[in-house]
């Protein structure tokens, strides 16, 4: 186990490194540097002025010292300067957190309540009618957009209830139902399409797991539908979810992207959006490393997990 | 010797050997034949098929079947609702909503195909070398694999096609790549399984060359989980460029691509004119429902795993 947990965790520090090199090649390729951005809507440059600039981000050095530099900071914890803000980039980033985190969050737990009943009946009820349509449901909910659905809903609710959720972000400390309402519409943007996916895998590994031995045991015994269908089938059909879970909340991310710009949510994503439109590459850099960092530890997190769950694999 | 197989060279699954020659000449009724097959025993695959069938019609014959110039604005006529002059109704430049969803098929489904094609060869070539020569250049791959899939599709797409700048072939290039790894996983674990084949190991007994070996003799048998995988990648292709020109990265003006058409700044006329939201946005479900249907039905039929699950 130790050996393995090694292994795991040099594979995914040598996986960030090399992804650190991508994007910091990526975002020297990028049209354009900080500082013509700068001085961009100056009009007039002084060239000393620049110069000045230039040596004070460091591009007057050589690359790979530029390289190491950033890998530096970024190991130290520091996230170095946002051009836009004229602030730390840590500081502009750490309020945007708890945000997309909640969106995440109501995001997964939207997908979850929806998926795992819908795939239960679906495979419960399978090649019937509501099975066709269960299926139907989440193939459509997988093709459509998440930020049109975004757009969709906001009109939908305009044209029903003549009421939209707040459009300024409301802080769940001053008032956490006007927030929680606030939150449910692009969550459920978002979750559909994890839905969806949540609903096919638990289906299909249902399935599987019904046709076993001791799940007619169960039956045979006398014990009712839905308590072998809860207790004795979903317990054993739950470890693909679970994987999926781990692999679509890392990838929630990019439904974030497009989401909060619709619904003018200030979290992470958006701003990640604002920082590359603004050509504020060092904020960029650091907020694609960030995103790194969570997908890759939610793989390894989720492989573990995997492991402890279940006994066949760990002892495998 | 290695001249006596030239003729023969792909196995069918029976193992049986049929000649190359052969197979040719009933080709073609055969085709027709398994495309029929397949219509009657997956309905939904086959609607599924219609649909992208339907779309291509339309983004290819954009000419005869658009009413209006999509890119000519007229500002007496903004918001117009549908009417019998503008199907759809016009944007809120006076640009007529169907034309510019006519010729935005062509931007998007061009677009989508050339990403998904770029993506899946470039990958598929990966996995097929990587998976036939194991070893150190195997785990060497797999890792710059790693790489490539350590972050979401769209993410990696957005600073990608930021890093490029925005132009039409470098939208291709930046959908692509988060492609690569996803082809290279599916076409490689397909090659390890084929690489162990009784008749791979009589053509290397034989001495042909390895490149021939992986390209004439493994890569036709992963022709099923390359289409598999296309049809998948196709779909969340179109939907990454929707949402790159949502945020006003992806298909560059005079372009209208469907996701152009939806962008922030149409987005604030959509209380007032709902129109010029519902339709491209139907049009991206529509397209991406059809590859999703044509994708599932395929998986089914041509999945061996599956297939011998069913059996």
């Amino acid at each position: 186990m130790r050996t393995y947990l090694l292994t795991r965790l040099l594979i995914g520090l040598l996986t960030l490194v090399g992804m650190s090199l991508v994007i910091f090649v990526l975002m020297r390729i990028a049209p354009g540097d900080i500082v013509d951005m700068i001085f961009a809507s100056a009009g007039y440059v002084d060239p000393a002025a620049k110069a000045e600039i230039t040596k004070e981000i460091g591009l007057d050095q050589p690359i790979a010292v530029q390289y190491g530099r950033w890998l530096r900071d970024l190991v130290q914890g520091d996230l170095g300067k946002s051009y836009r803000y004229d602030l730390p980039a840590w500081q502009v980033i750490r309020p945007r957190i708890p945000i997309s985190l909640e969106l995440a969050l109501l995001s997964m737990a939207v997908a979850v309540a929806l998926g795992v009943p819908a795939g239960v009946l679906s495979a419960v009820r399978q090649d019937r009618s509501i099975d066709y349509l269960i299926r139907i449901l989440s193939l459509a909910g997988l093709s459509m957009p998440s930020f049109w659905l975004g757009m969709v809903i906001i009109l939908s609710l305009v044209w029903l209830l003549g009421w939209i959720p707040s459009l300024t972000y409301v802080s769940p400390l001053e008032d956490w139902k006007a927030n929680l309402l606030q939150f449910l519409f692009p969550a459920l943007a978002v979750g559909l399409r994890s839905s969806a996916l949540i609903m096919r895998i638990t289906r299909s590994a249902l399935l599987e797991v019904l046709r076993e031995d001791y799940i007619r045991t169960a039956y045979a015994k006398g014990q009712r539908e839905w308590v072998v269908i809860w207790r004795h089938a979903l317990r054993n059909a739950f470890l693909p979810v679970l994987t999926l879970l781990g692999i679509e909340f890392a990838f929630l991310i990019g439904g974030l992207v497009v989401t909060e710009t619709v619904f003018n949510l200030p979290g992470v994503a958006r701003f990640l959006v604002e920082a590359i439109l603004w050509r504020d590459y060092p904020v960029v850099q650091n907020l694609v490393m960030f995103i790194a960092i969570i997908v890759i530890g939610m793989n390894l997190a989720v492989d573990l997990l995997y492991g402890w769950l279940d006994p066949r694999v760990r002892h495998a | 010797m290695a001249g006596s197989t030239r003729g023969c060279d792909m196995p069918e699954r029976s193992g049986a050997f049929v000649c190359a020659s052969a197979r040719r000449a009933g080709d073609r009724a055969s085709v027709l034949r398994r495309i029929l097959r397949f219509c009657r025993a997956k309905p939904l695959g086959a609607a599924g098929g219609a649909i992208i069938l339907t779309m291509l019609f339309m983004a290819l014959g954009a000419e005869e079947l658009a009413t209006h110039d999509p890119v000519r604005t007229e500002p007496a006529r903004t918001l117009d609702p549908p009417s019998a002059q503008h199907w759809l109704g016009t944007d809120y430049l006076g640009r007529d909503i169907y034309s510019r969803l006519v010729y935005g098929a062509r931007v998007s489904l061009a677009v989508g195909l050339a990403s998904t094609l770029l993506g899946s060869v470039l990958g598929g070539v990966i996995g097929l070398l990587s998976g036939y020569a194991g070893g150190s250049a195997d785990l060497v791959a797999q890792r710059f694999m790693d790489i490539l899939q350590g972050l979401p599709l769209l993410v990696l797409a957005l600073v990608m096609s930021a890093a490029l700048g925005p132009s039409v072939p470098n939208v291709v290039v930046a959908i692509s790549v988060p492609i690569i790894p996803r082809a290279a996983r599916i076409i490689r674990s397909s090659v390890l399984a084929i690489r162990e084949s009784p008749y791979i190991e009589a053509a290397r007994s034989l001495g042909v060359r390895h490149l021939r070996i992986a390209f004439r003799h493994i890569l036709p048998n992963t022709i099923g989980p390359f289409m598999v995988l296309t049809t998948a990648q196709l779909g969340s292709a179109i939907l990454v460029e929707a949402a790159l020109s949502f945020l006003g990265l992806g298909v560059p003006e005079p372009f209208p691509s469907w996701g152009r058409m939806l962008s922030i700044s149409a987005a604030e006329y959509a209380h007032k004119a709902p129109w010029i939201v519902l339709f491209p946005g139907a049009a991206i479900s529509l397209a991406v429902f059809g590859t999703n249907l044509l994708g599932d039905a395929l998986r089914d039929v041509l999945d061996p795993r599956l297939r011998q699950r069913m059996s």
